[in-house]
């Protein structure tokens, strides 16, 4: 009953159980944290409206995004990981979303930002249903914690437009 | 040395109704394993309700070694979510976040296309030939929480499969030799 085996074994359970409780006190904190995230993003310029040489509609523009995500971190915050994407709805797609930039944002201090940026990832309809399309700009958020349960939400921004025509 | 001696005494004094007791105690041990398994598998809706990260394609948020917290649920797939997914044909899932989502009016189905987030490009080149988006049967969950360094123990075993034998038959030879 005494033996380095059981006594090994007593302790490797003891400290599996005491860690994995206090993963799940950690992440119960992040409950408790007062979040107020806050957003704007503009358009400054749509710089080509076209249709690819295979069929579909694409998209290139300049966005200007200031952001406040500071109060997203808590101490059990390894990470916030920040997109924004487009959503339209066409004749054929009830919903569509498409990813036009992201940051990795590693701590508190790089939280709050202003950049002025052409779209980092390409923005492709499923057709050609983007001209005078209107479609809103959300700003997406996933926190990832040290440990524990992830929280993602987003600001919605409507009221963008697309030109009627290509350019 | 008189540690082996005294394992090969115990071995000697065993008697039937003990080891088979011992191997009752055994399998009872290896059933509930299984049964909470199973019960975590209908609580999270998924066919594996944990996965190990395997590469470094998500760092720095995931990192090779970590345990990902899996569930599937009925609702949409939406851009931003974490999903985990397997290529018709191939065995390993893969964990990217989504970026494009278009969903059809009429049946509501969607396609997806992901991208981890350390890499420079989307997940086109991964997908089978020819195959463009990801859909719903594609998606064996969402990633809802996470656990550092947990996951170094399998990818340990599963790579060096010697390590594995060794705790195994470690283990069984507690269980033959425990007095209990």
């Amino acid at each position: 009953m005494h033996s380095f085996g059981y006594r090994a074994n007593a302790l490797l359970t003891f400290s599996v159980t005491a860690l994995a409780f206090i993963c799940a006190i950690a992440s119960f904190s992040d409950k408790f944290s007062n979040q107020n995230p806050s957003a704007e993003i503009q358009i400054l310029n749509i710089n080509r409206l076209k249709k690819q040489s295979y069929g579909n509609d694409e998209v290139s523009l300049t966005l200007d995004i200031s952001a406040d995500l500071q109060s997203l971190f808590t101490w059990n915050t390894k990470q916030v990981f920040a997109f924004v994407a487009a959503e339209y709805e066409t004749s054929k797609n009830s919903l569509n979303q498409v990813s036009l930039w992201d940051v990795i944002i590693p701590d508190k201090e790089h939280a709050k930002f202003r950049i002025q940026t052409s779209n980092k990832y390409r923005f492709i309809d499923q057709g050609h249903n983007l001209r005078g399309r209107e479609f809103n700009l959300t700003l997406h958020w996933h926190v990832m914690p040290k440990t524990g349960k992830m929280l993602a939400d987003k600001i919605v921004m409507p009221g963008y437009s697309l030109p009627d025509a290509y350019k | 040395m008189g540690w082996i001696g005294e394992t090969v005494d115990s071995i000697k004094s065993i008697k039937i109704r003990q080891l088979l007791t011992q191997a009752v105690t055994l399998g009872m041990i290896v059933t509930s394993a299984l049964i909470i398994w199973k019960a975590m598998m209908c609580v999270t809706g998924t066919e594996s309700p944990v996965v190990v990260v395997l590469s470094g394609s998500m760092e720095p948020g995931f990192q090779r070694g970590d345990i990902l917290l899996l569930r599937m649920t009925k609702d949409p797939i939406r851009t931003g979510e974490i999903v985990v997914f397997k290529i018709d044909g191939r065995d390993i899932p893969i964990v990217h976040r989504v970026i494009e989502v278009h969903e059809r009016k009429t049946t509501g189905k969607v396609d997806v296309l992901t991208k981890g987030d350390n890499n420079d490009v989307d997940d086109i080149d991964l997908y089978a030939d020819g195959q463009m988006w990801l859909h719903r049967h594609h998606i064996m969950g969402r990633a809802v929480g996470f656990l550092p360094y947990v996951g170094w123990v399998t990818i340990i075993m599963t790579e060096k499969p010697i390590i594995k034998y060794l705790l195994i038959g470690a283990m069984g030879l507690l269980v033959i030799t425990s007095k209990d």
